[in-house]
């Protein structure tokens, strides 16, 4: 359950960028996540909705884009799909080959709001 | 509403400081390894194997990542060996920040080779990068030969995959041919070692592989070859 480390660290990203851009909510993080990891789905939404209460991403929603696996053959120069199962290339048998993505665990962006119904007026608006 | 774009990595605190660690290591021509495997595998007897050797020829300290007790790092102790014992209170593997502080507690002056025993594992380990420059993985024959089709990540991620235990290969229904054609097909370019770590059977070949990635890393460093 190696999720909840993961998702601490989505939060804390998501976190930081949308306190500099002075957002108040976040209503949506998008992360893209390779299909060669060990990351399950199920328990990254799990841990989302254990870690969001009370936060800025409070009823936030959690978008993950899959990142199929590729790889580049050195032999014959093949570029290729593959599942997490089969990594050789497909055209010459080689065993030379480089991943080009399919690893990825990447916070991709983060989908803000400003004006919230609630929203408290912030001390600078409060002088004027 | 508006969009903000982040594009960094999730582990970004833990990279950073992996590669902080990484940079001291390099620096020290000190080479570090990740050995993973699942619990009972035969971690620190492999570990024990490596010691004997390559004890004569470099100089290895050794960093246990256990849930609790330091059983392993007393046992590696007992043979004269330096070790750091860390205990993760409950986490599945071990994280960059853990090793930075149980580095400090060794005088990198006097290594070559440190081995990280991470937390027995088969799943975690393989998202965090430490700053090691290799991870291998060890599997052992009574756990199976279907194993890599369960857990094909650690598999794909290993630069070497040891087989441990093979003096036991008699009594249990293990296919070492079928293994190691999907080894092959997960991780075409990594040696897979057969060992029985505590009768010593099989440790020359992995030893010397690892001592050619250590001399790598000790050149780099400008240390003359051993």
């Amino acid at each position: 359950m190696h999720e909840m480390g993961i998702t601490q660290g989505i939060l804390d990203a998501s976190f930081e960028a949308a306190e500099a851009a002075g957002a108040k909510r976040i209503i949506d993080i998008r992360i893209s996540v390779g299909e060669l990891t060990e990351v399950v789905d199920f328990a990254l939404q799990f841990a989302f909705e254990a870690l969001t209460p009370g936060t800025l991403a409070e009823g936030a929603t959690l978008t993950v884009n899959h990142v199929s696996a590729r790889s580049h053959c050195n032999a014959c120069g093949e570029d290729y799909e593959h599942d997490r199962f089969q990594m050789v290339c497909p055209r010459c048998d080689g065993f030379d080959v480089s991943l080009l993505q399919g690893r990825e665990l990447q916070i991709d962006s983060i989908e803000t709001e400003d004006d919230v119904e609630d929203d408290v007026p912030s001390p600078e608006t409060a002088q004027e | 509403m508006a969009t903000i774009d982040v594009s960094k990595p999730i582990l970004d605190l833990n990279e950073k400081l992996a590669a902080a660690n990484r940079e001291r290591f390099d620096e020290k021509g000190v080479f570090v390894l990740d050995l993973m495997a699942s619990p009972g595998a035969g971690k620190t007897s492999t570990i024990l194997a490596t010691i004997a050797a390559l004890r004569d020829r470099y100089g290895i300290a050794v960093i246990e990542g256990d849930i609790a007790s330091k059983v392993d790092a007393e046992k590696v102790k007992a043979h004269g060996i330096p070790a750091v014992q860390i205990n993760t209170g409950g986490a599945c593997h071990l994280e960059s920040d853990m090793i930075g502080r149980a580095v400090a507690a060794l005088d990198l002056d006097a290594l070559d080779l440190i081995i990280i025993e991470n937390v027995g594992n088969l799943v975690c380990p393989t998202e965090f990068y430490l700053g090691e420059h290799a991870k291998v993985m060890i599997l052992s024959v009574p756990e199976g030969h279907d194993k890599p089709y369960k857990y094909p990540a650690i598999f794909q991620i290993s630069e070497a995959v040891i087989l441990n235990k093979v003096d036991t290969l008699s009594v249990f229904d293990f296919d070492v041919e079928e293994f190691e054609g999907v080894v092959r097909s997960l991780n075409p370019q990594s040696p897979i070692f057969h060992i029985a770590a505590t009768k010593g059977d099989g440790v020359g070949a992995w030893a010397e592989w690892l001592a050619e990635r250590i001399e790598t890393v000790r050149i780099a460093a400008g240390k003359s070859p051993k």
